[in-house]
């Protein structure tokens, strides 16, 4: 016995599998894994979380600007003589203002400055000034201040992004001007300004004379009240330089102004790379140091429809239009979804047919989005002659696209009301519609609710359903009804993504921004819904 | 509940009865070419504007798309414009007077296809010859027609940089595209490739050296910007609006400028065409009031505001004559 035990005791014990080396490395292999993945996993979290926060950074920074709009705000002449009260409509309202903006610059003689100057101010002008008199007709009479929205050009130059404009510098020298207008020579006190030139891309010529071209940067000399641009400039006698300019503001004499009267202005990007040249910087500049210019929050953004102008364009037509359509695919969807939901999980027999039936919808919802689109122009458009571009046809085709989901996510709701609601109701003598609509149903609403709200989520973004059936379209009036042509958010977004002017940019990433508020907000209250209502048993 | 889902599906019967009683159609309906479609916009927001009728609706769906919705026959349902980038075809009139619609020939200007790139990179003067070297599928090298060997723009042509040929441009289903092949690609076509396939000459290489960027140009703007290497192949007006960050270059020596376009010295330029149906004048409103609109000189003149989008407009006697025989609505093949 002892034997046994002190021959037990000398062997020890055996090396158990678990224990012994190819275990213990095993062991730390098995950790390694688990480390590996939460790491694997973390990661790909910090990547998306870093793909999502670049995404909404571009479209924020992109939207901001269009958000506000430069008005410049102009003494309207208002009286019997320009404005017949008898003939409101037939009044040249754009003309009006257009004279109002001249008359701020007199200088400015010539047709196609003319014709530059009148650009500054949106087409629209008129459009708003008709629609202002109308609703107030005691701005007639006399002249009026109004406040006039700029073009996308020079908005989109005051606010930034045009081009590359350096503050004003005081000149620490003497400039003595030859003349007043046109083409003159400015002679400045010293050579600075011959390295100035040089570091702006001017080409050196003969006997060190620059040339400044329409490649290099522009140099304003403002002072005595104008401003000249500076074309050449070569060094002459006692340290001083000669510079040929173009007088784009006339001065105001001939003096000269002193060291640190005149200031000079670089604008760096060169004028042939800018859709926006020197004059009209420089009466931008004007109008802004004469207080005219205001930057407001852009209401015509918000409030207006579609516009091939992007100064004049607004989402409020797409925003009616989606508004419109999502009412029609709600009231088709939620009760005929919610229905078939009811009968085939609670009345329908279990038979090859309903299989079938509930293997169908299940692939339903999986079919590519277009397909409703065309199953829309065939059988709504073709064959019962709806309206083109109408949200009713929208919405019902977005109706055919969301049903399946509202199905799917109502049966799940139902079958997790437990049997014994149902039994304890059949008990006390309900019949099964009672049953089914007194019990049943009011349990499973909250997440009948957040699977109708996910799908409505889903169809306010969706576009190509909507290509066929025409509301991928310009439309500039604002819905009034469900028959009237409209468009919706997404395809606005789409539509301006696609236009060349560059004012567009801003308005596209603004309207993406409304997109998501509308979804983030539908999400939240699906979240909310679920959260509040829903019964775990 | 139950009254919620009663009243929910009466509501939805409704909307959808009501939808068949839809009143006859006061406002212009215009489809087609996506190239056309900022002009015929900008000319119905300008009429809408005017307060003398709604402003038209106007789709962008693709010359080929546009034509066969508007020659589907007559009636409200039925578009009553289309724009096109190219003039209208055989079969398409054939199909039009079978269904009974008189489409109304409306030139309305030019549009120039450009080779272009960023500004950082670098100039080149191409000739056609050259650009279908470079991007035909098959060419002839020595003789013989053999699958397009060349990889950098020197092979093509010894003036050339030696960068990769890396051209950005529209896919198939594209107006623009079938421009581009008629106007480059068929024009300079090599005889032997020619005489090999029929239809060689307007086939574009696929080995990634061209790359198709989809229909929105804007993309390519974007995409040249980022790679100066690139070369986009897009519609003057996105050239004219990207003039700060793009540059076009010269082909067969003449430079892609509005004037160059408008006189027809640039030769990548075609014509611009709207079709209004004669049938639809007096039916539905505003029909004489868009054409009157679109043929002003305010609108498609030398400085109208068609020409701010990047119009080029006809000469002078040309433009007098489509707008004379546009207001006398002179149907085609009648």
């Amino acid at each position: 016995m002892t034997d046994a035990i002190s021959s037990f005791g000398a062997v020890g014990r055996p090396a158990s599998i678990h224990t012994d080396d190819a275990a213990k490395a095993r062991l730390k292999g098995r950790y390694r894994t688990e480390k590996w993945f939460k790491w694997l996993g973390a990661a790909a979290v910090a990547l998306a979380g870093l793909f999502l926060v670049l995404l909404l950074s571009t479209i924020v920074t992109q939207a901001i600007p269009a958000l506000r709009q430069n008005y410049v705000t102009l003494p309207i002449d208002l009286s019997a003589a320009k404005v017949d009260p008898a003939k409101l409509d037939e009044v040249n309202y754009d003309a009006i203002a257009q004279e109002a903006l001249t008359a701020k610059f007199p200088d400015v003689t010539s047709r196609q400055d003319k014709r530059l100057l009148r650009g500054l101010i949106s087409t629209g002008t008129g459009v708003f000034l008709r629609k202002d008199i109308a609703a107030d007709p005691g701005m007639l009479g006399g002249t009026v201040d109004y406040a006039v929205p700029l073009d996308d050009f020079a908005d989109l130059y005051l606010k930034g992004l045009l081009a590359d404009v350096g503050s004003d510098e005081a000149i620490s020298t003497s400039v003595t001007p030859s003349g007043t207008s046109g083409d003159i020579d400015l002679t400045f006190g010293d050579d600075a300004m011959l390295a100035l030139a040089r570091g702006h891309g001017a080409t050196e010529g003969e006997n060190g004379m620059f040339t400044l071209t329409s490649g290099a940067s522009s140099l304003l000399v403002a002072f005595n009240g104008g401003t000249v641009k500076l074309t050449s400039l070569s060094p002459a006698a006692n340290g001083t330089v000669i510079a040929k300019g173009t007088v784009i503001e006339a001065l105001d004499s001939t003096a000269p102004a002193a060291s640190g009267q005149a200031f000079l202005r670089v604008i760096e990007t060169p004028e042939a790379s800018r859709k926006i040249s020197d004059k009209v910087i420089v009466w931008l500049d004007t109008l802004k140091s004469a207080g005219l210019i205001e930057s407001r929050f852009n209401s015509i953004f918000f409030f207006t429809g579609a516009s091939r102008e992007p100064e004049l364009a607004g989402v409020w037509g797409a925003v009616v239009g989606s508004f419109l359509t999502m009412i029609v695919t709600l009231a088709i969807a939620f009760p005929i979804g919610v229905s078939a939901a009811i009968y085939l999980e609670e009345f329908a027999p279990k038979n090859r047919l309903t299989t079938m039936i509930e293997v169908n919808i299940n692939n339903l919802a999986a079919v590519p989005s277009i397909v409703f689109g065309l199953l829309g122009l065939a059988v709504f458009l073709n064959f019962f002659g709806m309206p083109r571009s109408a949200p009713v046809v929208g919405g019902m085709v977005l109706a055919l696209m969301t049903l399946p989901i509202i199905i799917i996510a109502s049966r799940a709701s139902l079958r997790a009301v437990p049997p014994s609601i149902r039994e304890a109701a059949l008990g006390i003598g309900a019949s099964k519609v009672q049953t089914v609509f007194h019990h049943v149903l009011p349990l499973a609403m909250p997440g009948i609710m957040t699977g109708t709200i996910l799908g409505m989520a889903h169809a306010l973004g969706e576009t190509a359903p909507l290509l066929m059936i025409g509301m991928v379209a310009f439309i500039v009036d604002i819905p009034g009804g469900f028959t009237d042509p409209a468009t919706i958010l997404p395809v606005q977004i789409f539509m301006w993504a696609d236009f060349p002017e560059a004012g567009f940019q801003q308005k596209t990433s603004a309207a993406i921004l409304i997109l998501l508020v509308f979804l983030v907000i539908m999400n939240a209250i699906a979240v909310i819904l679920r959260r509040r209502f829903e019964r775990r048993w | 509940m139950k009254k919620f889902l009663l009243t929910a599906s009466a509501a939805a019967l409704a909307l959808a009865a009501s939808a068949g009683y839809a009143a006859a159609r006061d406002q212009i309906q215009i489809v087609g070419s996506s190239t056309v479609f900022p002009f015929t916009t900008a000319v119905a927001e300008k009429l809408g504007q005017s307060g003398k009728i709604k402003t038209p609706v106007v789709e962008s769906t693709g010359t080929g798309g546009g034509m066969k919705l508007f020659c589907q026959g007559v009636g409200e349902n039925t578009a009553d414009f289309t724009n096109a980038s190219r003039a209208i075809k055989d079969s398409e009139l054939k199909t039009c007077k079978a269904n009974g619609v008189t489409p109304v020939e409306i030139k309305v200007g030019f549009d120039g296809i450009v080779l272009a790139n960023s500004k950082a990179g670098t100039v080149v003067d191409l000739t056609k010859e050259q650009v279908f070297k470079a991007l035909a599928k098959n060419v002839a090298v020595d003789g013989k027609v053999v699958p397009n060997p060349y990889k950098n723009w020197s092979d093509v042509d010894a003036s050339l940089p030696a960068t990769k040929i890396e051209v950005l441009g529209p896919p198939p289903t594209s107006g623009t595209r079938d421009a581009f092949v008629e106007l480059v690609m068929d024009a300079a076509c090599q005889e032997e490739v020619k005489a090999a396939n029929e239809k060689g000459c307007g086939e574009i290489r696929e080995d990634g050296a061209f790359v198709e960027a989809g229909e929105n140009d804007n993309l390519i703007v974007q995409k040249l910007e980022a790679n100066p290497n690139a070369f986009g192949v897009f519609g003057f007006s996105f050239l004219d609006q990207n003039a700060d960050k793009l540059q076009g270059h010269k082909v067969d020596g003449v430079e892609p400028t509005f004037e160059n376009i408008a006189s027809g010295d640039y030769g990548v330029s075609r014509s611009l065409f709207v079709y209004a149906k004669k049938e639809h004048v007096g039916v539905i409103p505003g029909m004489q009031e868009f054409i009157a609109e679109y043929t002003s000189d305010a609108a498609w003149g030398p400085d109208g505001y068609l020409a701010d989008k990047g119009l080029i407009p006809l000469p002078d006697a040309e433009r007098a004559k489509s707008a004379e025989n546009a207001k006398a609505l002179k149907g085609m093949g009648s």
